[in-house]
């Protein structure tokens, strides 16, 4: 296993999504152990961009290039967790079985389902058709999915959409654990409360990076009081063109 | 390859079925009613022993390919193939998987099937028994195949249902069922031959008549064999990791 400083590497990513451009000649670099948000209203490209970096879109031009690898390439496929947007887990088994099956397909033993069960606060859930859970607790389900094999970069799209804000601020101090041991972490999210809780901040809007800053940095600069109020005046500052390419 | 994710990919889909009491009930059984309505249908009449053996072939194949077709699509829409495919796991293991767990289902399908028509609904079978399930099994497993397959073309379900006209119908009517094959018209009949369901007819029609030797029946098996690994070869091919 090579050493690269970085966790995530893009250079002059471009997707087309359609007749749209999703995510248009962005750049980009994670250090290792970084605690990212991705914020942005939806269809501003974060999507796309985390599926790029997991390796399952399209490329139109650009590189991006994961732990020293290019993005998608069969090594990485231990290495990166990834939680999509819909639930991804088999609603008709339960949730060991559905643990089990994911660590039998990554190769990691009984011993890491304990662990993500643990970590994701599960342990009363195991025998429960995940189709049956509500909905805080599937997520939490693809959430521990996700975390087999103690993946060296998460990426996480929209994990807490949906639950409560009890749940939400539990999962936020599992990442920053998570980071302290040593994982990137990308999490997205249009609840721009929960930026306060990253590292850095990243705000997309079509397709673009606005802006790459603290949360301090983004409150400072903006004048406001919260993350939410900030984003609006930057997108003020940023008059961008919202509906070329859109027709 | 790895046979350990292949075979835990059956298991799973096998473990998900089984969590469905009412599918399971309905798969292994439909088939034996609708061959039991028909041997009542013509019970007057030696239809039942004209069509009965390609009604072993037919049930088995079109609930299969149903069945498979959906169970495939429901991954695609769920996210959990998006995450399979972001996981070490080969495409061609992903689509075995699925084969050998539908093939299993179909194992017992058949069997019921063929149990029932010759045993309650009185076929007279004149070639051995064994080899007829060989064929009905043989057809099963191209219908999951071909289910497989068509699913990667299907973005939503109306569009996987609508498939099953387009892809089993016309090896329906042109398998011999409504009318000989050797009696149809000699483009249909040139074009029955390229069909695989036509030669698993044929084939139970050779068992049930023991009008044929073992190694034509073992032909046929081959055909359908052929058609069934081209399908699940194009159903790993079609499997894209990445998408737009």
């Amino acid at each position: 296993m090579e050493h690269s400083a970085l966790a995530l590497r893009i250079d002059g990513l471009t997707v087309r999504r359609g007749r749209n451009v999703a995510v248009r000649d962005l750049d980009l670099s994670l250090a290792r152990g970084e605690l990212v948000g991705l914020l942005g209203p939806s269809g501003s490209g974060k999507t796309t961009l985390m599926r790029s970096i997991v390796g399952v879109q399209r490329l139109e031009s650009g590189t991006v290039t994961v732990l020293g690898q290019s993005a998608g390439s069969p090594p990485l496929r231990h290495r990166v967790g990834y939680v999509t947007q819909d639930v991804s887990v088999y609603s008709d088994l339960t949730v060991r079985e559905n643990l089990s099956y994911f660590a039998t397909v990554l190769g990691v033993g009984g011993a890491e389902i304990d662990r993500v069960v643990a970590a994701t606060d599960l342990g009363g859930q195991l025998k429960q058709l995940a189709g049956s859970l509500s909905g805080g607790q599937v997520s939490r389900v693809s959430l521990a999915a996700a975390l087999l094999g103690t993946p060296e970069l998460l990426v996480l799209d929209e994990p807490t959409v949906g639950l409560d804000p009890v749940l939400r601020s539990e999962l936020w101090g599992l990442f920053r654990e998570l980071a302290r041991g040593g994982v990137t972490l990308l999490v997205s999210s249009h609840v721009m409360d929960e930026a306060t809780r990253c590292d850095r901040l990243l705000l997309m809007r079509d397709g673009e990076i606005l802006a790459d800053t603290t949360p301090r940095q983004l409150l400072a600069d903006t004048g406001t009081s919260d993350a939410e109020e900030a984003f609006l005046v930057l997108i003020e500052r940023h008059p961008g063109e919202r509906t070329e390419e859109r027709s | 390859m790895s046979i350990r994710r292949t075979f835990s990919t059956t298991g799973r889909v096998l473990r998900q079925i089984s969590h469905d009491p009412r599918t399971v009930a309905l798969l292994l059984v439909v088939p034996s009613l609708l061959i039991g309505l028909v041997a009542w249908l013509f019970s007057d009449t030696d239809v039942f022993e004209q069509v009965g053996p390609a009604m072993l072939a037919l049930f088995p194949f079109i609930i299969m390919f149903l069945v498979t077709s959906i169970a495939t699509l429901r991954e695609r829409r769920s996210g959990t193939l998006e995450r399979l495919l972001s996981m070490p796991l080969a495409k061609l293991e992903f689509i075995l998987g699925y084969t050998f767990a539908f093939g299993l289902l179909a194992v017992l399908q058949a069997s019921i099937a063929v149990a029932f028509a010759v045993w309650v609904c009185g076929l007279e079978i004149d070639g051995p028994l064994w080899l007829l399930l060989c064929v009905a099994l043989a057809d099963a497993v191209l219908g999951t195949t071909l289910g497989l397959f068509a699913s990667a073309f299907a973005r939503t379900e109306f569009q996987v249902v609508q498939f099953m006209p387009l892809i089993v119908f016309p090896q329906v009517l042109l398998g011999g069922i409504f009318l000989p094959r050797e009696d149809m018209p000699d483009v249909l009949y040139a074009i029955s031959d390229w069909l695989p369901l036509s030669h698993a007819i044929d084939a139970l029609n050779a068992v049930a008549g023991d009008t044929e030797d073992a190694a034509y029946v073992g032909g046929k098996l081959l055909i359908i064999g052929a058609f069934a690994l081209g399908a699940v070869i194009l159903g790993a091919i079609t499997l894209r990791r990445r998408t737009a």
